[in-house]
């Protein structure tokens, strides 16, 4: 199957990214644990654009980058090279923003994602480093807001833009590049998305080989996807009414779900970029091989070692790679229970019921995954007892010998389903002639009887054994 | 007591008597001046002398009295860059070579008047009015450091430092009388030093005597992890402080001698260069090609950078705030009042010749001279120790004289500004008077030789009595 693309959809995106997994900012000592402190307790002369203060580049954050440009195959620059973006503005304390230029750490890579119709490849242009702004407030709304507060806290955290090509094809695809980024960027252990603002994204977003909208600073991934989907539907109703998409910038009203227009790119600032002349130039191409020895195994490794090592599915290895915090979940159970049965109770059962709660595997208890498992596959309980127990520890904590006693989920002795077993093939001769008469759907009627006279303690599997195997011991009428 | 006095002078004075009594003699001169050299006094000068006379202190300025460029940050002491808009602003912290200046000893008595954000020649565009020239009250001190020179050519503080970005410390040093360095770029952490045009300045001592000027050096150089291109460097400098030139082949290069030059100027640098001649050098002429070009090129270059450095002076975080109804009509506002007429000059050139469409005409081009300008220099330093000039074409010129022609005043700087450009360390040391004014002979020497640069300066003064002439009114 090829993906065809109707509509000529092009989008490219820009993704901001916090290195916050750094202890300090991107040139001073500040620590970057602020999300829970108060307004402007971690700043300095340096992060507040103090008259005489002067930048000096963490050597970590260089490393971090370093790591970041390698895992996405791209080429590492051989020495950094920063240049002022000089714009007015109030979260801006010096006035410009020190970011690197024609010179970004890491060019020319590319990342694989689950396409419309399998592998696609995404080029990624760029990817550079650059301070974080700081974080304007407002009391209220900020049209009834008096005035604008601005927290400095933010101010010189170090992001990394990473750029890519237009070449993903629709907003699912676009979706999925984040998801593959941000399981990278987890990987290597350089950032921490469930921090506020870790991550923003610019999308660029073209349709019929129209000129491409720029849609501003989106908070999430879903937000990327929705707000694609709103400006493909907005172009191609505009070009079906005859109009000319130009070139502009957007926002994306997450509430509302629409992009609104903010500015025209004519009108766009000249930012006058020219080298830093307070930095100067480290050299980091000496530094990629040893960079390349710390880099961990990242996803697609991953999944494919997962397949082969364990033997699952790769469907269960995608979804067990797709988040470190799984993967690594998931190979303590493998090492304690049999690797397979573990796959399918934690890609398919547990990282569902973890979804659907919204919660991370972090809320999971190895322990406790491995105790159920062994009681499913000891016979002890029914699978459906198991998910039930699985959902309790969720929803109420507990452990799973706790509430396997508190519900009597042991399944009940064989003679009782034998005795139930008997006692509905008495009860119920029209069914069972109806049965052996050919109608195979009175088997499942007769499993169900049974299961009813037991509470549900036995599972459909072994009734319907059970079943089949006393009705071919009846003599014959 | 004190006026003019070197380092040991005052060391002498102190064991006489006391850091206090010697602080406060200064302070009392300060109070007295009429020459409006300081922009702030530190009031806490005399209970820091007394600390220093009751704990004692082995630091090798303990108790001597200095005064600090006001762009140079001093922790809870007023700094303003002589500008409107940073009125009221008091730093939270110490530059680096504050923290220095404090370890060894030395006791800050205020901030000196300089040209607005140090964009000057003669100190007369700081906000708190011009500096006067000690040795001619009609005249201007030079600048930027007008006030840094001033105060020592007049006897209210013993040494002093200032930034030199295209001349600032030698300029003032030569109107003035007085020796002034500007060390090769990276010598000095930039660190608290409130940016002018980064690539291009340095910190500088000024002084009575070259001497002194080792002995600030061994304090305030060295390096800083807080700047970046700040070196690490192993020079003891007082130990270049040898009266022998022997062998030393100075060059001199013709351009420096260009048309506008006043022949007493002339005149003097040529004597000096005879004195080094008959104390065992040698000199030739060398060519400069590129000199020409610099002065552009040095003006795009500082321009450019100033117009980025200042745009954090927006009225948000400090300094003055001329409100409005929202944020950029503020600053605008704020920038509108707080600026004066050079800075704001200064700051649209500069954002001119970094706008797209010019980008590459003016700034690009302009740094392809400065590499031009820094060959000429490495060319010349395969042949030669030293090179020798003017520091300033002519003597200290009439206050207003050049105030109504900005390029007039830029064309003052045209032997100081190539030395920004290439980074290269030179002094300049009083070597005649003429009129009764000062005239600066200034000693350029190749990348991080220093050395060579002290020890010539030192002969020569060894050899001649220039720097002991004071003006009238000093005791
Ligand atoms: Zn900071």
């Amino acid at each position: 199957m090829v993906y065809e693309n109707v509509d000529g959809v092009k989008i490219g995106l820009e993704i901001h990214v916090q290195l916050n997994k750094l202890n300090t900012k991107l040139f001073c000592g500040c620590s970057t644990d602020y999300h829970n402190d108060e307004p402007n307790t971690h700043v300095c002369p340096v992060c507040l654009g103090l008259p005489g203060a002067l930048p000096v580049l963490n050597k970590r954050a260089v490393e971090f980058a370093m790591k970041v440009g390698l895992a996405l195959n791209c080429d590492i620059v051989g020495q950094t090279q920063f240049h002022r973006k000089n714009y007015y503005y109030p979260d801006l304390p010096k006035g410009f923003q020190t970011t690197q230029y024609d010179f970004p750490i890491a060019s020319h890579g590319k990342v694989i994602i689950d396409g419309e119709d399998g592998e696609r490849i995404v080029r990624i242009t760029r990817a550079h480093m650059e301070e974080d702004p700081g974080k304007l407030m407002h009391i209220g709304s900020i049209e009834k807001s008096k005035g604008t507060l601005i927290n400095y806290n933010r101010s010189g955290m170090a992001l990394i833009e990473i750029v890519s090509e237009p070449d993903m094809r629709s907003p699912k695809e676009a979706r999925r590049f984040l998801d593959k980024l941000r399981s990278i960027l987890e990987y290597l252990d350089v950032f921490n998305g469930d921090l506020e603002g870790a991550m923003r994204v610019d999308a660029n977003i073209s349709v019929m080989g129209g000129e491409r909208v720029e849609v501003k600073n989106i908070s999430s991934h879903k937000g990327v996807e929705k707000a694609a989907l709103y400006e493909i539907m907005r172009q191609k109703n505009f070009v079906r009414r005859g109009g000319k998409v130009v070139l502009e910038t957007r926002h994306f009203d997450e509430q509302r779900g629409v992009t609104l227009s903010m500015r025209s790119k004519e009108e766009e600032h000249d930012y006058r970029y020219f080298p830093e002349p307070d930095l100067v130039p480290m050299r980091v191409a000496d530094r990629v091989p040893e960079v390349i020895k710390t880099l961990p195994e990242l996803p697609d490794a991953k999944r494919e070692r997962f397949t082969s090592q364990y033997g699952m599915a790769d469907m269960h290895a995608k979804a067990l790679t797709s988040e470190i915090k799984v993967a690594n979940f998931y190979e303590q159970v493998a090492n304690l229970v049999d690797p397979r049965s573990a796959a399918v109770w934690v890609a398919d059962i547990l990282k569902g019921e973890l979804n659907y709660r919204d919660v991370s595997v972090d809320a999971f208890k190895v322990e406790d995954i491995v105790e159920i498992i062994e009681l499913v596959t000891g016979n002890k309980i029914t699978e459906r007892s198991g998910v039930e127990i699985i959902r309790t520890i969720l929803d109420n904590g507990g452990t799973p010998a706790a509430i396997v006693k508190e519900k009597g989920l042991i399944k009940v002795e064989e003679d009782i389903v034998t005795k139930a077993v008997t006692e509905v093939l008495e009860e119920n001769p029209e069914a069972l002639q109806d049965y052996l008469g050919g109608k195979e759907k009175s088997l499942n009627f007769l499993v169900g009887q049974v299961m009813k006279k037991t509470a549900g303690r036995s599972d459909a599997k072994t009734t319907r054994e059970m079943l089949l195997d006393r009705i071919s011991k009846l003599p014959p009428k | 007591m004190t006026g003019w006095a070197n380092i040991s002078q005052v060391k002498e004075k102190i064991a006489q008597t006391s850091a206090e009594d010697v602080t406060a003699s200064y302070l009392e001169r300060i109070r007295k001046s009429r020459i409006n050299a300081y922009t702030t006094i530190w009031e806490g000068a005399i209970e820091k002398a007394r600390e220093i006379d009751e704990q004692g202190h082995n630091g090798p300025l303990a108790g001597i009295p200095i005064a600090i460029k006001d762009n140079i940050s001093t922790r809870g002491i007023s700094t303003t860059c002589s500008s409107k808009i940073l009125q009221g602003y008091v730093p939270p912290y110490d530059a680096h070579i504050v923290e220095r200046l404090k370890d060894a000893g030395a006791i800050i008595l205020g901030k000196t008047n300089m040209d607005e954000f140090a964009m000057g020649t003669s100190t007369e565009s700081s906000c708190y009015g011009p500096t006067l020239n000690p040795w001619d009250k009609a005249r201007v001190p030079g600048g930027s450091s007008g006030g840094s020179a001033a105060v020592v050519a007049a006897g209210e503080a013993p040494i002093s430092v200032g930034s030199d970005t295209g001349g600032s410390v030698r300029c003032p040093a030569a109107f003035c009388g007085v020796v002034g360095l500007k060390p090769t770029y990276g010598t000095i952490s930039r660190y608290g030093l409130i940016s002018y045009a980064n690539s291009l300045e340095q910190i500088g001592p000024l002084a009575t005597c070259v001497s002194d000027i080792a002995a600030l050096m061994d304090v305030i150089g060295g390096h800083d992890a807080r700047d970046s291109t700040s070196v690490q460097t192993e020079t003891m400098y007082k130990d270049a402080l040898v009266d022998d030139v022997s062998g030393l082949k100075i060059g001199v290069p013709a351009e420096y001698f260009g048309a506008g030059i006043d022949p007493a100027v002339e005149n003097s640098v040529w004597d000096a260069i005879q004195l080094f001649e008959e104390l065992g050098a040698s000199w030739e002429q060398v060519s400069l090609p590129h000199t020409s070009y610099a002065l552009a090129a040095y003006y795009i270059i500082a321009m450019s950078e100033a117009s980025s450095n200042l745009a954090r002076f927006d009225g948000t975080r400090y300094g003055l705030r001329n409100e409005g109804e929202n944020w950029h009509v503020m600053a605008s506002r704020t920038r509108a009042e707080g600026f004066g007429a050079e800075v704001k000059r200064r700051i649209l050139l500069g954002t001119y010749a970094l706008s797209a469409g010019y980008h590459d005409k003016y700034y690009l081009k302009a740094l392809k001279v400065r590499t031009l300008v820094k060959q000429d220099f490495d060319q010349a330093f395969k042949e030669f120790d030293c090179l020798m000039t003017p520091t300033m074409p002519t003597p200290a010129f009439k206050l207003e004289e050049k105030v109504e022609d900005p390029l007039a005043l830029y064309l003052a700087d045209v032997n100081t500004v190539p030395i920004n450009l290439a980074g290269v360390p030179s002094i300049s040391l009083p070597c005649g008077f003429t009129d009764g004014l000062p005239i600066g002979l200034q000693i350029i020497s190749k990348h991080f030789d220093e050395a060579t640069v002290l020890r010539a300066a030192y002969s020569f003064e060894q050899n001649t009595e220039h720097h002991t002439r004071r003006p009238a009114e000093v005791a």
